[in-house]
């Protein structure tokens, strides 16, 4: 989707603002929403395309004006209401209830089940590969020359605006992948070749470019067609 | 500190209040564990950092045939040396050399890879920098102190898909006789995303 996450380009947002010795987390509820994300994906209660696009479809003011982990935040509620976890009474009526009774924040009821403990730390130690084998050959191979579709979906993709309609050449090869504009809407994984594709930064920001700059892109197949190399 | 919304002190904000009703329903339905969301806190809190990251750069500064498998294949290079897990499922590494510098972004989320320079800082997660980066790295680069030759090359990798990337920042100079530890302790994170290059140790 066309949505106000897709900032390459941007212009308007100031400097970037460093924070000298900044701490892992800000806030005791950033903790606990970052330990979330591990805790429902390990239960599919949503998947990480989904998760993404549940972002992207937060209101955009909210969007700019609120920090990374309310994104998330904006995303879980999405995701587990919309997959039928929770309903929306339910959930509202909780935040309410914290609201008005600040001090229940501290004394949430606790579960333990040292088996799913288990499970997420070795969510964290190994990681979740959506890389898939496929059948299908790879349509390009390194050097190929490629232009990326001039696509405008309403729902979930992985190509950004800045880079659609432009020219490029095929730098590597990984391999297939779970394709997340398929994902994203519950129409399965549809496993994807995904390339690294070089694009000369002239080619997408015109004059303003910097002269042998370039941009790579991981690129599913499906966002590639073939090009001729152009002369001169 | 960022804001999240005119809340008064002893009142909570709307964030801490959304994060505590999801995760306590989903303890009362039971299907999700206090102990857990507490463990892999304390996992990033305490051992997955930049150091992880910094050991690989020492590693392939004093060892050429290390440097060569991470150039080709990083996912296997850095699980060599233990590192490996979520968000760093597919790594790449980018090697800085005087003609070439390399600089890291997401443009659409903030992916980063974890496992190497644990969870990312708030400024790589804004909007200023997500913007900026592809469009307009040599300014970017200068605010961050990081003013480049004209001719040196500026590749930005925007981390669109599901691979990760590390840059392997120049080894300085004046550190010939250092240790691949002493060597670690120079290299920074902001030199692994690319935003820095590693300072030479300061002289006593």
């Amino acid at each position: 989707m066309n949505g106000v996450h897709d900032l390459g380009g941007m212009h308007g947002f100031g400097p970037v603002v460093v924070e000298p010795d900044e701490p892992i987390f800000h806030a005791e509820w950033e903790k606990r929403a970052f330990g979330l994300l591990f805790a429902t994906m390990a239960k599919g209660m949503f998947n990480l395309d989904q998760f993404r696009h549940g972002i992207e479809r937060m209101d955009p003011v909210h969007y700019l004006s609120s920090s990374y982990y309310e994104h998330w935040l904006g995303t879980y509620e999405r995701c587990l209401v919309e997959n039928g976890i929770l309903t929306r009474g339910e959930l509202e009526a909780r935040v309410r209830h914290f609201l008005r009774e600040p001090d229940a924040i501290k004394r949430l009821p606790r579960r333990e089940d040292p088996a799913f403990k288990e499970a997420l730390l070795q969510l964290v130690a190994e990681g979740y590969s959506t890389h898939r084998e496929v059948s299908a050959p790879p349509k390009f191979k390194v050097g190929d020359h490629v232009v990326t579709v001039n696509i405008h979906p309403a729902g979930h993709t992985r190509l950004p605006r800045y880079a659609r309609g432009k020219r490029g050449v095929i730098e590597r090869w990984h391999g297939a992948f779970v394709f997340p504009d398929t994902n994203a809407h519950g129409l399965g994984e549809s496993p994807q070749h995904c390339y690294t594709v070089r694009f000369d930064a002239e080619e997408i920001w015109g004059r303003s470019a910097g002269k042998g700059d370039t941009i790579y892109l991981d690129l599913w197949e499906p966002y590639l067609e073939a090009a001729v190399p152009q002369g001169g | 500190m960022m804001g999240y919304g005119g809340h008064h002190p002893g009142q909570p904000s709307m964030a801490e209040a959304l994060t505590a009703a999801i995760e306590s329903l989903l303890i009362e339905k039971g299907l999700i564990s206090s102990d857990a969301i507490d463990a892999v806190v304390e996992k990033y809190e305490r051992d997955i950092g930049p150091l992880n990251g910094a050991r690989v750069v020492a590693r392939a500064w004093v060892d050429p045939e290390y440097k060569s498998r991470l150039l080709t294949d990083a996912t296997s290079a850095i699980a060599e040396l233990g590192i490996k897990g979520m968000q760093g499922e597919h790594m790449v590494v980018v090697e800085n050399t005087p003609e070439v510098h390399n600089l890291v972004v997401c443009t659409l989320c903030s992916c980063y890879p974890w496992p190497v320079l644990g969870l990312p800082p708030n400024w790589y997660k804004t909007p200023a920098y997500r913007s900026r980066a592809v469009s307009d790295p040599r300014g970017l680069l200068r605010e961050f102190g990081l003013e480049l030759d004209e001719n040196v090359q500026i590749r930005v990798w925007d981390s669109s898909a599901e691979i990760r990337y590390m840059v392997l920042p120049e080894r300085p100079a004046g550190t010939e006789g250092m240790t691949e530890e002493e060597l670690a302790s120079l290299v920074t994170r902001d030199a692994m995303i690319g935003v820095a290059k590693v300072r030479p140790p300061k002289k006593s």
